[in-house]
């Protein structure tokens, strides 16, 4: 099987922001990834598509730490996230390695995973404060600034219950980015919404993406919001990259059969 | 009506033995439910393992014989307790061990998405129990813990056994200084002891309907 | 060393040996529960409502009271009002009602998981009340909750030892005896919680292995068996002959 890389990729992969070196995760019997390589530039938005089962969502999850490769390296600015260098050798890395490369990645989940015990508010401020050490003020003023960018800057003291889907949603968006990460993960966010709500949360993302200069990795079954936001997409088959490249010639002019397949489900 | 009268205040004594034992007890019992608890889902096994032998040990017991055996048997090994403290650290452990059960369940109750939003979040493990898991969690460990107390309750009548001078001890004492007490007495005991579950049994009730407000759902 | 070998050898055949009371009082004071638990869950249900009211609170107050003072009662005050018992009849009625309230919750809530739509069907089938009952809801209810019922057959088992308090010759009985007699109570009272651990410790791991099972097998079951009265799709369908 052919893998298509980009020639600028190829060029660029030794500065990449994120960069998976063959990857491969097997969850007991089942192989999800079968060595994957992907790197992803800083400031890049990469759509990952592709059939469920293609391991789109692992990818993201083993760069969150929420799963660990069972084989493979996964580095951020050059550093390995799971390994740490003790003495020139690669060893797993330990809860305070990963605590600190973790400052540089956010997620965005499919269920919002909102913390229903706390304000609108609180649920923003919460980790600004507590992780990052920002003072009750600071924090406050970061959290009413993004959470009025996303809409909802008049639901400060609401409790997540009282919010529909896409409100939830945006919430989850300003929590994840008030932490300023150099990489943003989205879990097909839109996936649990009823289609009236996709609307609004896909428009705070488009925002986001030309406003600020945060790499973001959109795992998607949303084609036209894939054409919008992406700088590159990359379609997944079996736990290897199928093809990938600019959104308008993967989309419209899918060279492999299996996209082909793939995205002829998505057209009318 | 004037047996009831004048039965009352002899018993009355007892109610303060049985009230200070019950709280006493109780207190200790949260306090070993929330350690055991937590310690049964430590990240280490050899702290899991420990922590599993205890709450076996006390579950797979009777609790007269936990009694017996803080109070009768430890003196073997130079541990004498007064008859209070052997009650108060036998329903302590005891009720401990099937609140540690409570407080575990409920930790686990809370949805993988918590734990996963509070790690994209960059929380410690510690920041992590404190500020997400456990506020949610406490809210459905509530009525476990109160029909806990209203078991712990009726254990303390046991205490009368190890000479404890409870509320059931003084019924016994009673009722054997004059026989045709003996049907009064009983019944007073048995009112006493539920007029102070009550409350519990109250308690227990409404939280047990607020139990899943503000608590995420999987 | 505190511990002395031999006089533990010595008194285990004594205390061991009352191991038969023990189960002979356990099992008939479960099977009391048993009985008296659904008698407990019916009248629960009465649609005359003082009877249902009574029902509530007397599970209430028995559940909430010590079955120390309970069993006192029973055997030292009846008497009184002309009731009288010997003691072992008098441990096994006590226990048994005692218990017997929690059983009634625990059939409360097997009945209350059972779909609405089996109650509708049966209505639709002009099945009567007794045959509703004992052909379609009981079939449906208990199987869930026979962890839970088998859970409280233990409990009940470590509660025997209060009988001891009205001369009942059970384990603790006999090594309170043991202990006075010999002034060691170490040897004596240690036994008595081994052997309840070793009786009821394997039947708890039973019991969860039970449990999981049942949690498993419950739906597939259902499908297999044609219990339900009320098809997937929602058409009553005929009951299938046996599974």
């Amino acid at each position: 099987m052919e893998k298509q890389l980009n020639n600028q990729q190829v060029a660029d992969q030794e500065q990449a922001l994120v960069k998976y070196e063959n990857v491969k995760k097997q969850f007991g019997e089942t192989e999800v990834l079968t060595g994957l390589d992907l790197a992803i530039q800083p400031g890049e938005k990469v759509a990952l598509i592709g059939p469920s089962g293609s391991g789109k969502t692992t990818i993201i999850r083993m760069l969150m730490t929420l799963e660990k490769p069972t084989s493979g390296v996964i580095k951020i600015d050059g550093e390995p996230l799971w390994h740490k260098k003790v003495g020139g050798k690669l060893v797993p890395a330990d809860e305070k390695h990963l605590r600190r490369l973790r400052t540089d990645i956010g997620m965005v989940f499919q269920h919002f995973n909102l913390f229903p015990h706390m304000t609108i508010l609180r649920n923003v401020t919460e980790a600004p404060i507590h992780v990052l050490g920002l003072s009750k003020e600071e924090a406050t003023e970061r959290a009413v600034d993004m959470l009025n960018k996303v809409g909802l800057g008049d639901k400060l003291d609401a409790y997540p219950e009282q919010l529909s889907g896409g409100q939830k949603q945006r919430v989850a968006i300003a929590r994840a980015v008030v932490m300023r990460p150099k990489v943003m993960l989205f879990d097909e966010v839109t996936s649990a919404l009823d289609p009236e709500l996709v609307g609004e949360v896909l428009q705070v993302i488009k925002d986001l993406a030309e406003e600020t200069d945060m790499a973001m990795i959109l795992v998607t079954h949303e084609m036209d919001f894939a054409r919008d936001v992406a700088d590159r997409v990359v379609f997944l088959h079996n736990g290897q990259i199928e093809e990938q490249g600019n959104p308008s010639e993967i989309l419209e002019n899918p060279k492999s059969e299996r996209l082909q397949a793939f995205l002829s489900r998505f057209l009318a | 009506m004037d047996t009831y009268k004048e039965i009352i205040p002899l018993i009355l004594p007892g109610l303060t033995i049985t009230l200070k034992v019950l709280v006493a007890s109780v207190a200790l019992a949260i306090s070993v439910a929330f350690v055991a608890g937590l310690a049964r889902l430590s990240r280490f096994a050899l702290v899991r393992k420990i922590t599993a032998v205890y709450v076996e040990l006390f579950r797979g017991t009777s609790l007269l014989v936990q009694l017996f055996w803080i109070f009768f048997a430890l003196p073997a090994f130079g541990i004498q307790f007064s008859p209070f403290l052997a009650s108060v650290v036998a329903l302590g452990l005891n009720y401990g061990a099937y609140g540690s059960e409570v407080v575990r369940s409920a930790i686990l109750a809370i949805p993988n998405g918590q734990t996963e939003a509070s790690i994209a979040l960059n929380m410690t493990r510690w920041q992590r129990m404190r500020l997400v898991i456990l506020p949610q969690a406490l809210r459905i460990m509530l009525p476990g813990f109160g029909n806990n107390a209203i078991e712990l309750l009726k254990g303390t009548s046991l205490v009368s056994l190890i000479t404890l001078t409870d509320l059931t001890y003084k019924g016994l004492i009673i009722q054997n200084n004059n026989l045709s007490y003996t049907f009064p007495v009983f019944v007073v005991l048995l009112l006493f002891y539920f007029i102070i579950a009550l409350p519990l049994i109250f308690g227990v009730r409404k939280l047990e309907k607020n139990a899943s407000r503000g608590v995420a759902k999987a | 060393m505190t511990w002395d070998w031999q006089f533990a050898i010595e008194i285990f055949p004594d205390i061991a040996s009352a191991i038969w009371l023990v189960i002979g009082v356990t099992f008939g004071a479960y099977l009391v529960s048993l009985s008296f638990g659904l008698i407990l869950t019916f009248l629960r249900r009465s649609s005359f409502k003082p009877l249902a009211f009574l029902t509530y609170w007397f599970i209430e107050f028995v559940r909430s009271t010590p079955p120390l003072v309970q069993l006192f009662f029973v055997y030292f005050a009846l008497p009184a009002i002309g009731i009288t018992l010997n003691k072992y009849l008098a441990g096994i009625l006590t226990l048994g009602i005692h218990y017997a309230t929690y059983v009634s919750e625990v059939y409360r809530s097997g009945i209350d998981a059972v779909p609405k739509g089996q109650w509708e069907a049966s209505r639709a089938m002009n099945f009567t009340k007794i045959h509703t009952w004992f052909r379609v809801i009981l079939p449906q209810a208990i199987p869930p909750v026979i962890p839970m019922l088998g859970n409280y057959l233990l409990v009940l088992f470590k509660e025997t030892p209060i009988l001891m308090a009205i001369g009942v010759g059970e384990f603790l009985q006999e090594a309170q005896l043991i202990g006075a007699a010999n002034f060691r109570y170490l040897e004596p009272i240690t036994i008595v919680g081994l052997l309840f651990l070793l009786l009821s410790y394997p039947s708890a791991i039973l019991i969860n292995k039970l449990e999981k099972r049942s949690k498993l097998g419950y739906s597939a079951n259902k499908k297999q068996k044609g219990m339900s009265v009320v098809g997937t799709d929602g058409e009553a369908v005929k009951q299938s002959a046996g599974g």
